[in-house]
């Protein structure tokens, strides 16, 4: 414990950002006149205490005397009635913190030793009067109970000494050791190990979920009763985090039914890709696909480009800053670990959140306790978890969507991902390729290891209920990442320093350690070398700990110097933990005793089959009753303002697009400032090829029709790269699975549905799937306000990415309408398929009829389109997605900031407003110059219509009257208006 | 018909980019690590402007193994070193100050330059080498953070102030900022010697050129008398919060598409590199 406490306050002379914090809490209604800020550095050692002088000085490092001011164990001391500091809870990361303490031990030449440390908090100056319920509701906004610890104290309980000294000091005494487990036990007893965790004998509580069910660990019984003995807790604990459903996928890899007895992953994912590749031959775009970090396609000659997007849904809905942060500098040590080092070049996300203006309370305990975070606190905090992720590393964030339904209020869906550039061979080895051997050392690189997110990948295979386990949180630290990215992507890789490499995510050690074992057949490691970030943690948490920002790697023992010297050289801890072996066993060696020692083989495949069963009955849901209006003005302005349709721009400009200089296409496109739904990037500088990105998803046709919800996501990201100009030779997709209740039949009925949608439609269009990831259980069980039982279910969710190489991004075509005179298009036709679509949501039903996919015309269609794109023959297009073709046209017309005078051919049979907004898809909106009319209509054949011409300030459509005729100013406005105080 | 024809297949003239020249003898030292990230394009641009570069990781400066006397500009690009933490550029700049000051002051003793872009910027402020009045390099001005409290990623266009041998030649840049704090402040006294010296290098401005006048979204971060960038007293240091390395290629400006299309239709040619090479060029200018 540290002897010698002092306390800096910093705050500034006069706060930029006081005028917006205290409006962004004001908007949140609390009365509050002024929310002021002090940032605070509570200074903690033992070993030696600092002179006034030198605390004072240590403050001039920590300030900017030009516009800020300091106290040094003095209170600060402004107008205020309250006083609100929110610091960290013991063991939480604090980037701050650590900045401050660098910079202290630069300055004074001195090293921080064990125990004694900066800690960050943030002191916020309240002025107004609040009643003490909503004193702790603002608490409650500034905080996060799970990481943060918040002290509140009223202006006359502060007096002149201020807040208290408190340090966040992790206090654990002793160092458990490695115990044996007893399994010979009845099946009720072995089912609550592994729903509730090992029995801990000290503590006498149960440690936390293992997610093993009663046949996995019969089968673990078994195994170790053929040895002849128990056992540890580190092997239990490691089996369950090499077998849970994140790390093994158990529900896509069971047999199915009678018919899929190979699993949906083999027989609709995985064969999709193969039987695509074979059929494309030669022009293969394929060359790494589900077997590494990220998926690899060709970029050229030179270079490959690589994918991943992954889901963090449970610890965002802990903590959204934390948890998104997480997920993205996760996902780009997908991209680090690629191969032998891909570069981190574009960062995409996406999230799926309830209505944030429109809280449920919910609840994971009874009697209203342990609070579920509102949605618009979830959607602030992982907007900004993925922005300081993406910003501080360095890495643009051009791509991304928002998507609104209730139903995702008791569990957020996080997507985050990450595409990464490598060069096919530097010193003549193929850098998609890695081997350990027998012999190299297993080096950790990065930060240390402590209590976080044990039991995270065991935890998200679970349905979040009032035990989940605190120590589920993480938060990232991207400069600590940052620099080990640098040295290993652009120093140690192309120095051939390491055979081998990955990243610690789930399951840390005990997964990235036994699966690069499995390259040479063994692993030998010493649990006493891994570096902690404070003592005594047990053997088996610093196994399995999912403490960030840690790559594992294999180094030969000839290249151990050098590669040390260039880790020290960069400030970058690394750290021998043990050897790769060709024994075929995993052993794990701490405190001179074996705590580990299995067979690779029985680790990897000793899983038990599981046998699946689903059903699938359709269900028939009301059709809408609101008859058609005459003028459709209102409805469109109605639809312009839905939050699945509207602009989210204030997400975008938060997050840097632009840093690696490769923007073409970007996330906001045209004068008037849309959102696009693909981006287009340059990764290598000098070449005229660019990379575009999209992402499609439609959870609102799920519960519907599984199978074409599948193909709508599918047709829609593939169609967003069209629309640019990518040909659809060129593309790959990826699948994030996010499914709800998959222990339940129907849902898994559902599942295969969407997994066989994912198989037909894919093979027509020759998209082969490169990368995917599934996350089954996003479910909150808990409480409402009246203590009753709910269930909050995400809809079966699944979001396909798209990348694809353009050959020309100077040839791009971006959504805006250009030029007032030119020739407005729409391409493909317009069926009456409202199930499930944005303006069957705003009537209040759901209908029936989900867009269904005619792949092969839309395959021909964008083939066209690409052609007639590359040889410069259109102006804009945009495909024509939520909302219809209506929402389509009108974002064209606002983006260019140009009207539009239009003649819809709505057909006799069908509404007008059913025709301008249902949402059949493989559909476009273009504009096209008009001395291109005729070489572009040859290019298009019949498939493109020609609905009139942009020019002037409104927006006019005419089916057999005029049905439509709004200034394209009030479009802009009701587009821009649901999150324009965000 | 004959004229549609004729429009479809007049391929665009695309002049040949300026033949590679032999690069100037004089090279850069661009500064990396710790969070700093905009080193590859800053080394890209001045190559294509005509400069050689070294990306050098700071602490193989701290360590000896390389030297600011090998080098004629020193370019702190963009970045998030730190994480920002305890003010932008603030860690970076005491980092530089506490290990290499001596270096630094012999180097700003010769007839160098000095560049920051964005995070580089708030590291020359933090170390005092703009404004620079003299060689005391106090810290005189401070970039807070951006008056909407966040980052602010987008395009501004930018007018030169004055013209010095950063802006010579320049009527506009058109480029993004990414940052979240840009927002410049100093004392009325400092302002006022900034004014009079014709330190200001770039202010922020609306797209027809008139002053920003603390607007948002032209002025994006409220800055004082919409300062983007000023030099040093001596003329050889420019801090800069936008990013025109970012946009060296006309393809990467946010309104290309639309000014390619218009550029087509007057059967004009289309530039390849963006305007914002210029002030590149003048650097590689300046030693030649």
């Amino acid at each position: 414990m540290a002897s010698f406490v002092h306390r800096i306050e910093v705050h500034y002379t006069k706060d930029p950002r006081l005028k917006t914090r205290t409006d962004r809490i004001k908007s949140l209604g609390f009365p509050v006149d002024e929310l002021h800020l002090t940032d605070v550095y509570t200074v903690a050692t033992s070993a030696r205490d600092f002179t006034r002088d030198e605390l004072v000085q240590v403050a001039q490092q920590l300030v900017n005397p030009v516009v800020q001011e300091f106290t040094v164990d003095e209170a600060t001391l402004p107008l205020f009635d309250y006083a609100i500091e929110v610091g960290f809870l013991p063991g939480v990361t604090d980037n701050v913190g650590t900045t401050a303490r660098q910079t202290i031990e630069d300055f004074l030449g001195m090293k921080f030793a064990e125990g004694e440390a900066v800690y960050s908090s943030q002191l916020y100056f309240v002025r107004g009067r609040l009643a003490p319920e909503a004193l702790r509701a603002l608490a409650g906004t500034l905080a996060n109970p799970l990481v943060n610890r918040v002290r509140t104290k009223t202006r006359e309980e502060y007096g002149h000494t201020g807040m208290d000294r408190v340090l966040p000091h992790v206090e654990l005494h002793e160092l458990p050791t490695a115990g044996p487990v007893d399994l010979e036990l009845d099946d009720a007893e072995l089912a609550k190990i592994g729903k509730e965790g090992i029995l801990d004998p000290q503590t006498g509580e149960r440690r936390g979920p293992l997610a093993l069910d009663l046949a996995q660990l019969h089968a673990i019984r078994d195994y170790f009763r053929k040895l002849g003995r128990k056992p540890t807790d580190v092997e239990l604990e490691s089996l369950a985090q090499t077998w849970s459903e994140h790390c093994k996928h158990t529900i896509f890899a069971s047999a199915m039914d009678d018919d899929v007895p190979k699993g949906l992953y083999k027989t609709y994912i995985q064969a999709a890709t193969n039987e695509i590749r074979e059929a494309a031959g030669d022009r293969d775009i394929c060359v790494s696909v589900f077997s590494d970090n990220s998926g690899a396609i060709v970029f050229d000659d030179q270079f490959l480009v690589t994918h991943k997007v992954e889901t963090h849904n449970s610890p965002s809905a802990l903590d959204p800053f934390g948890g998104a942060l997480t997920g993205i500098v996760g996902v780009n040590r997908d991209t680090i670990g690629f191969g032998l080092g891909a570069k981190p070049c574009i960062n995409i996300y996406g999230f799926c959140v309830g209505d944030p203006d429109a809280a449920v309370p919910l609840f994971r305990g009874k009697d209203m306790s342990n609070p579920v975070l509102p949605p618009r606190q979830i959607l602030e905090g992982v907007v900004r978890g993925v922005g300081v992720g993406g910003n501080c590393s360095g890495i643009p964030t051009p791509q991304g969507f928002c998507y609104f339904d209730p139903r995702y209020a008791g569990k957020p869906l996080v997507f985050a991902g990450t595409v990464g550039v490598i060069p096919r061979e530097s010193g003549g080895r193929q850098l998609s390729e890695k081997a350990a051997q027998a012999g190299d050392l297993v080096v950790m690189v990065g930060g240390r290891v402590g209590k976080d997110g044990i039991h995270g990948a065991t935890f998200s295979s679970e349905a979040l209920d009032p035990k989940s386990p605190v120590t589920a949180v993480q938060i990232g630290d991207p400069i600590t990442q940052k620099k080990f990215s640098d040295v290993i992507v652009k120093e140690a890789r192309d120095a051939g320093l390491y055979r081998s490499i990955t990243d610690n995510g789930a399951g840390g050690l005990s997964c990235s350690v036994a699966e690069m074992a499995k390259e040479c057949n063994g692993c030998h490691v010493q649990l006493d070398a891994v570096p902690l970030k404070y003592h005594g943690m047990a053997p088996w948490e610093v196994w399995i700990s999912e403490s960030q920002e840690r790559m594992t790697l294999a180094v030969p023992p000839e290249n151990l110097e050098a590669f040390m010297a260039l880790m020290e050289r960069r400030e970058v801890e690394a750290t021998v933990i043990g050897t790769f072996t060709d024994t075929g066993r995993c052993v794990v060696e701490c405190g001179g005793a074996v705590v580990m020692d299995i067979e690779l083989s029985f680790l990897h495949d000793g899983l038990p089959k599981k046998q699946l069963k689903t059903s699938f009955k359709k269900k028939t849901n009301p059709e809408p009753e609101t008859p058609c209006p005459e003028r459709l003005d209102e409805a469109l302005l109605a639809m312009m303002k839905r939050k699945n349709i509207c602009s989210r721009e204030y997400i975008t400009i938060q997050y840097d697009h632009t840093v690696q200089g490769g923007h073409v296409l970007g996330p906001v496109q045209g004068k008037g400032r849309v959102q696009s739904v693909a981006t287009l990037t340059k990764i290598v500088p000098g070449s005229k090829k660019a990379v575009g990105l999209s992402q499609a998803l439609f959870p609102s046709y799920s519960e519907i029709d599984p199978y074409n919800m599948a193909g709508a996501g599918i047709d829609t990201a593939v169609r967003g790269l069209v629309a640019m100009g990518v040909p659809p030779d060129t593309i790959a997709i990826l699948d994030n699975f996010c499914w709800c209740s998959s222990d339940e039949p129907e849902r898994l009925g559902q599942l295969k549905l969407a997994a066989q949608g994912c198989y037909d439609f894919s093979k027509i269009f020759g998209t082969p799937f490169i990368s995917g990831k599934d996350s089954m259980f996003n479910d909150f069980s808990g409480f409402d306000a009246e203590g009753r039982k709910v269930k909050v279910s995400v809809p079966p969710t699944l979001l396909i990415s798209s990348i694809g190489v353009h050959p020309d991004a100077g040839k791009a075509v971006s959504m805006d309408a250009k030029i007032a005179g030119d020739l407005v298009y729409v391409i493909g036709g317009t069926k009456e398929e409202l199930g499930g679509s944005e303006y069957f949501a705003r009537l209040g039903s759901a209908g029936n009829t989900v867009p269904v996919l005619d792949a092969v015309a839309a395959k021909e269609r964008y083939a066209r389109l690409a052609n007639a794109i590359a040889h410069e023959l259109v102006a804009s297009a945009l495909p024509v997605s939520h909302g219809g073709l209506a929402v389509a046209l009108a974002k064209v017309a606002v983006a260019g900031r140009l009207g539009m005078d239009l003649t819809v051919p709505v057909p006799d049979s069908m509404r007008p407003d059913y025709f301008l907004f249902s949402e059949t898809l493989s559909r476009f909106v273009v504009t096209v110059a008009p001395d291109h009319k005729r070489a572009f209509e040859q290019a298009l054949g019949p498939d493109a219509v020609l609905l009139g011409r942009t020019g002037g300030s409104r927006f006019r459509l005419t089916a057999r009257t005029l049905i439509l005729d709004v200034a394209v100013a009030d479009l802009e406005t009701a587009y821009k208006a649901p999150f324009g105080r965000y | 018909m004959a004229t549609v024809r004729r429009n479809i297949r007049r391929p665009v003239a695309v002049p040949k980019a300026p033949a590679a020249r032999e690069p100037i003898p004089e090279k850069a030292l661009i500064m990396s690590g710790y969070g700093i990230n905009s080193e590859m394009e800053t080394k890209e641009v001045l190559a294509r402007a005509g400069m050689g570069a070294d990306i050098v990781h700071i602490n193989d400066l701290i360590a000896g193994d390389r030297s600011m006397a090998d080098y004629r500009l020193l370019v702190f690009p963009g970045g998030f070193s730190y994480g920002d933490d305890t003010g932008a550029g603030n860690a970076y700049a005491n980092r530089v100050r506490n290990n290499l000051w001596d270096e630094l002051q012999e180097f700003m003793d010769g007839d160098n330059l000095v560049l920051g872009i964005c995070n580089g910027f708030q590291i020359l402020a933090n170390l005092g080498l703009v404004p620079a009045f003299d060689k005391t390099y106090a810290r005189e001005i401070a970039l807070m953070p951006n008056r909407g409290g966040r980052l602010e990623c987008r395009f501004v266009t930018l007018k030169p102030a004055n013209e010095n041998l950063w802006t010579k030649g320049i009527e506009r840049i058109y480029c993004p900022v990414s940052h979240g704090e840009g927002n410049l402040s100093c004392s009325k006294e400092t302002l006022q010697k900034i004014r009079q010296k014709k330190m200001v290098a770039f202010t922020y401005c609306r797209e027809d050129m008139s002053p920003a006048d603390g607007e948002y979204p032209f002025n994006p971060n409220g800055s004082v008398e919409d300062i983007a960038g000023i030099t040093s007293a001596n003329g050889r240091v420019l801090g800069m919060m936008p990013h025109p390395e970012r946009a060296m290629e006309f393809v990467n400006l946010y309104d290309w598409p639309l000014l390619k299309e218009q550029a087509r239709r007057e059967g004009r040619a289309l530039p390849t590199e963006s305007l914002n090479m210029q002030i590149f060029r003048n650097i590689v200018a300046y030693f030649s």
